[in-house]
């Protein structure tokens, strides 16, 4: 009964255990529910999965089922950002469990509740768990926000190496506050439109609308809130990784005043996109640069960093060019994750742009469907370099050393960075290549992209057995972790 | 550690070589007859139906005729003759074009404006291309007398049902004559496999030598019969019309204030599954020719 306990314990209530639980459920979610994607049902494998599980799809409700499961991974996510804000920021204990407890369970009811109602029929007693479900995870929400509360003279700091304010503000925690109040009224902004729809089921794809000429404010309200949601979480994984390379220095005061302008103005251009459609763009673009930029500078601080620590001190520019890069890459995991969010440019931010400028030129001239196909794979890939960074992270967290932390970290990188660098050649395709050609230059990107996530996938799953053999291990590392947790004020006691 | 380096060399080059390749000629294709007549229309009484992914009542309150296949490179190519006959299409470069009396321009967003003038009604010369040209009259190429026309243009579509003093199916005609009163997903019903539809990966006899993203196949080939092994169920749509999802996505008629773009429904050969569902809707610059658009008419 105790081992049992000890285990709850472990998976509930430390940080280490809850990131884990979530992965795991955000894994299976994906490993099930992916089967049923056009490429799988292309090979067959969509029918024998509808059959084994007995699900129930509805041609009509293919749009609303596809908005569950992205909520249902959405929460997830968020889930992991807020156990590691609860991490590492300093806020009480009692509140940290409350938002810990609350986001649980907010989550899994969510995910559980709303892939059955989405996949097995309609029960709607299931999908009542799931809005409750993502009501909790608001509620955490609005906790967290009362906890990291940047004002109180507890948090107050004086390190000259941190930004802050001469009152000892601490400019970091108040751009994780700002960003935390942010995505409540994000998700508020979200959830009104949602609540308007009715029972839920008119409901569409922001791709699919993307030419309509006259969009109704609901469907704005959708657009503004699925982009900044998705903004929102990069920043405050940005934030994150500042804290796991104790970002500090001129760098950090430069960077975490920008932060919060970045975060403040991209929001507020998200909600005016229901408003003032026509000058949202406007606010948003400009206000995505400060963000950006302080993402910049946590990149140079982290690399430098990097450089000197594996140069036994030296700075880097001072050894050479191949000794420096050579430090850099010492250590996959952290390299990785500032290097992902480099990467991110090459696959989401550029595409992205060019996009825009070229709109009505090139890409206004094709059918929908290529558009479609465009804005689809820009928001995978962002996505997707979120979880690759989440990954490196909690890699780290779980204590990967040696050879097993080279052996984690590489080919996650290279293979992320092969399938989303093969999608976006693969979306911007028409670009090159006539549409009676490209089959070789699909076939190719196709392949390269499915052999990058096989090698993501292989890499996540033998993480995820490493640890479920572990957890069946008397003292496994989970229990170190498990006294890690309640040595740093974590745990449910 | 250099036979994996090798091994990764040669990998490396054999992708990027069959990348590097031009892409599939004009496939010679199987010659099937599927018994049904392209010249042949069907009969849409009028009458509510449910439009739209959420099923909303619209009423048609008159009868009208659609085509029972998409029109083939045979109607177009007799069409093309004619019209170069009486001068209302030139040639110049691979462009085949012809006059079009332009759009009202509403200077909404993105909305470019269309201003009375010649615009392009068919592309020749592409690998898609099933029309040529040999400098006297036009014809079609071995084999694809009744495949659905591909790359022509709306105003190429425009332009043909006009000469014959038919037009393009509004968007509510067009999704009726698809998907009857019941408010099904698909013009047969419900569900689709490779045996229903010409779409993406489908498997149909036409699809080899061209990849997944396949060819075209002839009018009405779906209609229950077997071609050389391979089964089709009959898929018309409960007025008798067939290939109301896949082959090709078809141009329609309507012109909305504010935007310039033009609605195509269907879905294509190239199209997922759910792209076939009847209320699915594409939309292209009016110019647009692509070897998966195509149309049919109505009267």
């Amino acid at each position: 009964m105790q081992a049992i306990y000890q285990r709850l314990n472990f998976i509930f209530c430390s940080t280490r255990g809850l990131v884990l639980l979530a992965i795991a459920m955000i894994s299976a979610v994906t490993m099930i529910f992916g089967t049923l994607s056009a490429n799988m049902a292309a090979f067959g494998i969509k029918d024998i999965a509808v059959d084994f599980f007995n699900m129930d799809l509805v041609e009509a409700e293919r749009e609303g089922r596809i908005i569950i499961i992205y909520h249902s991974i959405a929460v997830a996510v968020v889930a992991i950002e807020v156990y590691l804000m609860t991490h590492i920021l300093l806020m009480k204990k009692s509140l940290r469990f409350f938002i810990n407890t609350l986001i649980t369970a907010g989550y899994i009811s969510a995910m559980v509740f709303g892939m059955i109602f989405a996949y097995f029929g309609h029960n709607y007693i299931f999908h009542g768990i799931y809005i409750f479900g993502l009501s909790l995870v608001f509620f955490s929400g609005v906790l967290l926000a009362a906890a990291v509360w940047p004002w109180s003279k507890e948090y107050r700091i004086t390190n000259p190496d941190y930004s802050h304010t001469k009152g000892g503000l601490d400019i970091e925690r108040t751009a994780f506050f700002v960003a935390v109040i942010a995505t409540l009224g994000s998700a508020l902004y979200g959830a009104v439109a949602g609540s308007l729809y009715g029972n839920g089921f008119q409901t569409f794809l922001a791709e699919d609308i993307v030419r309509e000429v006259h969009r109704s404010s609901l469907q704005l309200a959708v657009i503004g809130h699925l982009h900044i949601m998705l903004t929102l979480i990069a920043i405050i994984l940005t934030l994150i990784i500042g804290r796991w390379f104790d970002f500090k220095g001129i760098l950090h005061k430069i960077a975490m005043p920008l932060m919060i302008a970045g975060t403040i103005i991209v929001t507020l251009g998200s909600w005016a996109v229901v408003p003032f459609e026509e000058i949202a763009h406007s606010i948003i673009s400009p206000g995505s640069m400060p963000a950006a930029i302080a993402a910049l500078l946590l990149v140079i601080f982290g690399w430098r960093k990097l450089i000197k620590e594996n140069l036994s001190g030296q700075e880097a520019g001072k050894t050479g060019f191949w000794k420096s890069f050579s430090a850099l890459l010492q250590d996959p995991l952290k390299f990785g994750s500032l290097w992902q969010m480099v990467f991110m440019n090459f696959v989401v931010t550029i595409p992205g742009i060019f996009a825009a400028i070229k709109l009505d030129e090139i890409f206004r001239m094709w059918p929908l469907r290529e558009e479609r196909i465009l804005i689809t794979g820009h928001w995978h890939a962002l996505a997707g370099i979120i979880a690759t960074i989440i990954l490196l992270y909690y890699a780290d967290m779980a204590g990967l050393k040696g050879k097993a932390r080279h052996w984690f970290a590489w080919p996650l990188i290279i293979g992320s960075n092969l399938a989303f660098a093969s999608v976006t050649i693969y979306s911007l395709k028409r670009l090159f290549v006539s549409q009676s050609a490209e089959q070789p230059l699909v076939d190719l990107t196709m392949l390269l992209a499915d052999i990058g996530m096989f090698v993501v996938i292989a890499v996540l799953l033998v993480l995820l057995i490493w640890r479920a053999i572990d957890f069946f291990q008397k003292k496994g590392r989970w229990a170190k972790e498990l006294a890690e947790s309640s040595g740093e004020g974590g745990g449910c006691q | 550690m250099k036979k994996l380096k090798a091994a990764l060399l040669i990998f490396i080059s054999s992708v990027l070589l069959a990348a590097c390749s031009a892409g599939h000629a004009t496939p010679d294709v199987p010659v099937f007859q599927t018994g049904v007549d392209p010249e042949e229309w069907a009969t849409v009484p009028s009458g509510a139906f449910q439009m739209g992914q959420f099923n909303e009542q619209v009423n048609i309150s008159y009868n009208y005729q659609i085509m029972i296949t998409e029109v083939t490179n045979r109607q177009y190519a007799a069409f093309l003759n004619q019209a170069m006959e009486d001068g209302s299409i030139t040639i110049t470069g691979d462009e085949i074009s012809g006059y079009y009396q332009g759009d009202d321009f509403h200077a909404g967003r993105h909305e470019v404006e269309i201003i009375p003038g010649n615009y392009i009604y068919y592309l020749l010369d592409e690998t898609d291309s099933r029309i040529v040209y040999d400098g006297y009259q036009f014809s079609v190429k071995t084999g694809y007398d009744d495949h659905p026309v591909t790359m022509v243009s709306w105003f190429g579509a425009q332009a043909y049902a006009s000469y014959y003093e038919w037009r393009l199916p509004t968007e509510a005609e067009w999704e009726k004559a698809a998907r009857g009163t019941d408010g099904r997903p698909y013009p047969w019903g419900n569900g689709i496999g490779p045996d229903y539809a010409n779409y993406y990966n489908s498997s149909d006899p036409f699809e080899e030598g061209t990849g997944a993203i396949g060819n075209t196949t002839p009018a009405g080939f779906y209609n229950g019969k077997t071609y050389g092994g391979f089964d089709t169920q009959d898929c018309a749509s409960p007025y008798g019309v067939y290939d109301m999802a896949g082959n090709v996505w078809e141009w329609t008629a309507d012109i909305y204030t504010g935007t310039h773009l033009r609605y195509l429904r269907g879905g294509s050969k190239a199209s997922y599954g759910y792209d076939l569902r009847a209320w699915t809707r594409n939309s292209a610059h009016p110019a647009f020719c692509g070897p998966d658009t195509g149309f049919r008419v109505v009267k």
